[in-house]
């Protein structure tokens, strides 16, 4: 594993499975009484968040929690950038403080990338949602919840076939899906009103289609993107009627997909426009549990840029499977 | 520095046969053959043995940010970094605070420059009141000022209402202006934050397409044709601007752009690492459109490189890339990359880099004794290059106030070795020559 955790493409398959495979243990030791295990103790886990997003924020303290480590929670709101106190400053202040990871969202693109690489901090970087470009532990939950329902909990995605539907434009959800679902073996197809997909989408590793319809038959996993009211205003479709007549999962839709077939959606979701309230609650919809597996997700991924790098060779748990380190840890 | 001689030996003017070039009260005062001239006493001299001899470069486009943001530049340390970067004069864009849209304030930036003593500092007037696009400027009391300014822009933002460019375009015609565009269609631009292309769509960075340059351009050549104005470009950057403007000059329409240095060497892949530094605007292209605009500058499509210096504090861009300022500085290392983009790769000869850097800016601004051959009666303007010795970029060769060089740690291959204003050492010796001693 790299030390920090920017973008989806910081995971060849290799890594990719491994963070899987390690959360499907941690799910394993964590699905009892006592949750919590001791493997982070004493280190230091800062939930930097410049933006709003209360699941994601809680999800990361829970996985951190969850392993011991001690929790800073920095809001930009009420906190002294919005005094106008700039990210470096925040940075070292955080440095200073002795944080051994920083899981950060920010609504600019690039500015986990930046945190990481600016030589303001030492410790690791998690992007946790950097403007309109990536979200990689919302793809590694989605991937593992893919995996669970359709792969047999085990391996990779090859061959299974995932739509994309909805804001792509602006989706770092999508971003991240389309490089670490493409690694591991899956086929992404992307739909959206043709305004609504990126210049150059031709160049990813995915397919691309403005016709919902022509592609629900072929579906293993589908999932929608929250559509933001405002790219109405600007232009991007008329109407959110006309965007959920044409982009929306109802039911009618639900029923063409494979018997299979799972709907999926990273939430918060518009009831209404790019999902019917029946299909958010059917029996197909994982949404909820999309939410379960992310805890598990982002334990893994403290463990590994944290933990791993601390079981050094001579150490009793040294192992090659961290994984394994994290069993005899824990039941020690 | 003002010696009552300087003898040049064995030199090569624009790159050809070694001469003595003696130089005497500001002009060229005779040219001999190499290493034979006899230098009075007191006289300053130098071994020109392999080095360049270029008229003074005239930068078109240049930020010093003085009046208003002195933090970042001011006029006598933007004029430092000029002479280090071998330039003679610079044209001061119009972007200050206050904006140099009235006679006052161009006169106070020409005065500044005059007094700072190391290049000719040449305002540029802008073309709207505070680059607000809604009212003319006084363009005619700036064109009678003292400054005498002839190039007007309000660059940094674009012209775009049409019918303000075309009276722009007409008034200017009175005093043989020109209107310098900043070619940016603002409604395609809102919040762009790079290149629109493959690479935007990956780093989800908002874009900002080549088309939002072209269709502005498109429609300015048009308007200098109807009009019969002449119209000049500001930092072309795109394949497709190239091609517009070359069929512009094939149908006889007075017009002429500019290529920065950055937009010659740099391409949006550098953008990758999410570093301010190489947040520009407009942004750096693709390969494809590097490809273009080196091969419009040899063919002379391109008139002139202009620098385009924009000198920013570091705070403004030690930040999250949305949040840094955009701009590059650029002064001390425009001949160098130019060297590295252009002469290295064969595209142009040194002839060509003095016509593109000196010559036709100096025409193009209507700046008198700059940009003249070097012959024997003419001033002497002229920068000393050295083309086989590689310089590395580093913060201590910067002059400028600010430190945002996307070259910094990157060697270019030449190095500026002396700058002389009307016959006076401006820069010597790998640093500026003091300023008392410029002025003196």
């Amino acid at each position: 594993m790299n030390r920090h955790l920017l973008s989806a493409a910081d995971l060849d398959r290799d890594n990719a499975l491994l963070v899987l495979d390690t959360a499907t243990q941690l799910a394993a030791l964590t699905d009892r009484a006592v949750k919590k295990l001791p493997t982070l103790r004493g280190r230091t886990v800062v939930n930097l968040f410049f933006e709003d997003s209360t699941r994601t924020r809680i999800s990361f303290e829970a996985a951190a929690k969850r392993l011991s480590a001690d929790v800073i929670n920095f809001a930009a709101k009420g906190s002294s950038v919005s005094k106008g106190e700039s990210l470096k400053d925040t940075a070292l202040t955080l440095e200073a403080m002795g944080a051994d990871a920083v899981v950060i969202r920010h609504s600019a693109s690039g500015a986990a990338h930046r945190l990481a690489h600016s030589g303001w901090i030492g410790g690791s970087v998690i992007n946790a949602g950097d403007g309109t470009h990536e979200h990689p532990t919302q793809a590694l939950l989605d991937a593992y919840t893919m995996r669970h329902h359709l792969a047999g909990g085990t391996g990779d995605l090859s061959g299974r076939r995932v739509t994309i539907v909805g804001d792509v434009l602006h989706s770092r959800v999508a971003r991240s899906n389309v490089l670490l679902l493409t690694t591991l073996g899956a086929e992404v197809t992307l739909v959206a009103p043709p305004t609504l997909l990126p210049v150059g989408v031709e160049q990813w590793p995915c397919e691309t289609t403005y016709d919902l319809d022509s592609v629900l038959a072929t579906t293993d996993a589908i999932m929608m993107l929250r559509v933001n009211r405002e790219r109405m205003n600007a232009q991007y479709f008329p109407s959110a009627r006309e965007y959920s007549r044409r982009y929306g999962l109802d039911v009618k839709r639900m029923n063409q997909l494979p018997e299979h077939s799972i709907v999926m959606h990273p939430g918060p979701m518009n009831r209404g426009v790019e999902i019917a309230n029946d299909v958010a609650d059917s029996a197909r919809s994982v949404i909820v549990e999309q939410v379960t597996n992310g805890v598990n997700v982002r334990m893994a991924v403290l463990y590994l840029l944290l933990g791993g790098a601390q079981l050094g060779a001579g150490s009793e748990l040294d192992t090659p499977d961290p994984a394994a380190a994290v069993l005899t840890e824990a039941t020690r | 520095m003002n010696h009552v001689e300087t003898v040049i030996r064995s030199v090569r003017p624009l790159g050809g046969a070694p001469v003595d070039l003696v130089v005497r009260q500001g002009i060229i005062a005779s040219i001999e053959a190499p290493n034979t001239s006899i230098a009075v006493d007191g006289a300053l001299v130098i071994d020109g043995t392999e080095l360049v001899a270029l008229p003074g470069l005239v930068d078109l486009h240049t930020h010093l940010r003085e009046p208003g943001r002195e933090d970042a530049e001011t006029i006598e340390s933007g004029s430092r970094a000029a002479a280090a970067g071998g330039f003679t004069a610079v044209f001061a864009m119009a972007n200050t605070d206050p904006v140099a849209d009235t006679a006052g304030t161009v006169e106070q930036v020409w005065r500044l420059g005059r007094e700072a003593g190391y290049v000719d500092v040449q305002p540029i007037g802008a073309v709207t009141v505070g680059l607000a696009g809604v009212a003319l400027a006084e363009l005619g009391a700036m064109a009678d000022s003292a400054a005498r300014v002839r190039v007007f822009s309000d660059d940094g933002k674009c012209v775009h209402d049409a019918v303000m460019m075309r009276r722009a375009l007409e008034y200017v015609k009175a005093f043989d202006g020109v209107i310098a565009q900043h070619a940016q269609e603002p409604r395609l631009t809102e919040g762009a934050l790079m290149n629109e292309g493959a690479l935007s769509g990956i780093l989800g960075l908002t874009g900002w397409p080549a088309v939002a340059e072209e269709a502005i351009i498109a429609r300015d050549v048009l308007l200098a044709e109807h009009v019969g104005s002449q119209l000049h470009i500001c930092h072309v950057s795109t394949a497709g601007s190239v091609e517009i403007i070359r069929w512009a000059k094939s149908r006889g329409i007075n017009v002429t752009a500019e290529v920065t240095p950055h937009h010659l060497l740099l391409t949006e892949d550098l953008v990758a690492s999410y570093d301010p530094v190489f947040k520009v605007n407009p942004p750096l292209r693709s390969h494809r459109d590097v490809v273009a605009v080196r091969e419009a500058l040899a063919d002379g499509t391109i008139d002139v490189v202009a620098t385009d210096h924009a000198p920013h504090p570091a705070e403004d861009k030690d930040c999250e890339w949305a949040e840094a300022a955009m701009g590059m500085v650029g002064l001390e290392t425009a001949v160098g990359v130019v060297a590295e983009a252009m002469v290295r790769t064969g595209l142009m000869d040194w002839a060509a880099v003095a016509d593109r850097m000196s010559v036709r800016p100096a025409g193009i601004g209507r700046l008198a004794g700059h940009g003249r051959p070097l012959q024997v009666g003419e001033p002497a303007n002229i920068v000393l290059i050295d083309p086989n010795r590689d310089q590395l970029v580093q913060r201590s060769m910067l002059q400028s106030e600010s430190r945002n060089s996307p070259y910094l740690g990157r060697t270019l291959p030449i190095t500026v070795v002396a700058t002389f204003l009307r016959g006076r050492a401006t820069y010597l010796d790998g640093a500026p020559v003091p300023a008392e001693q410029v002025r003196a």
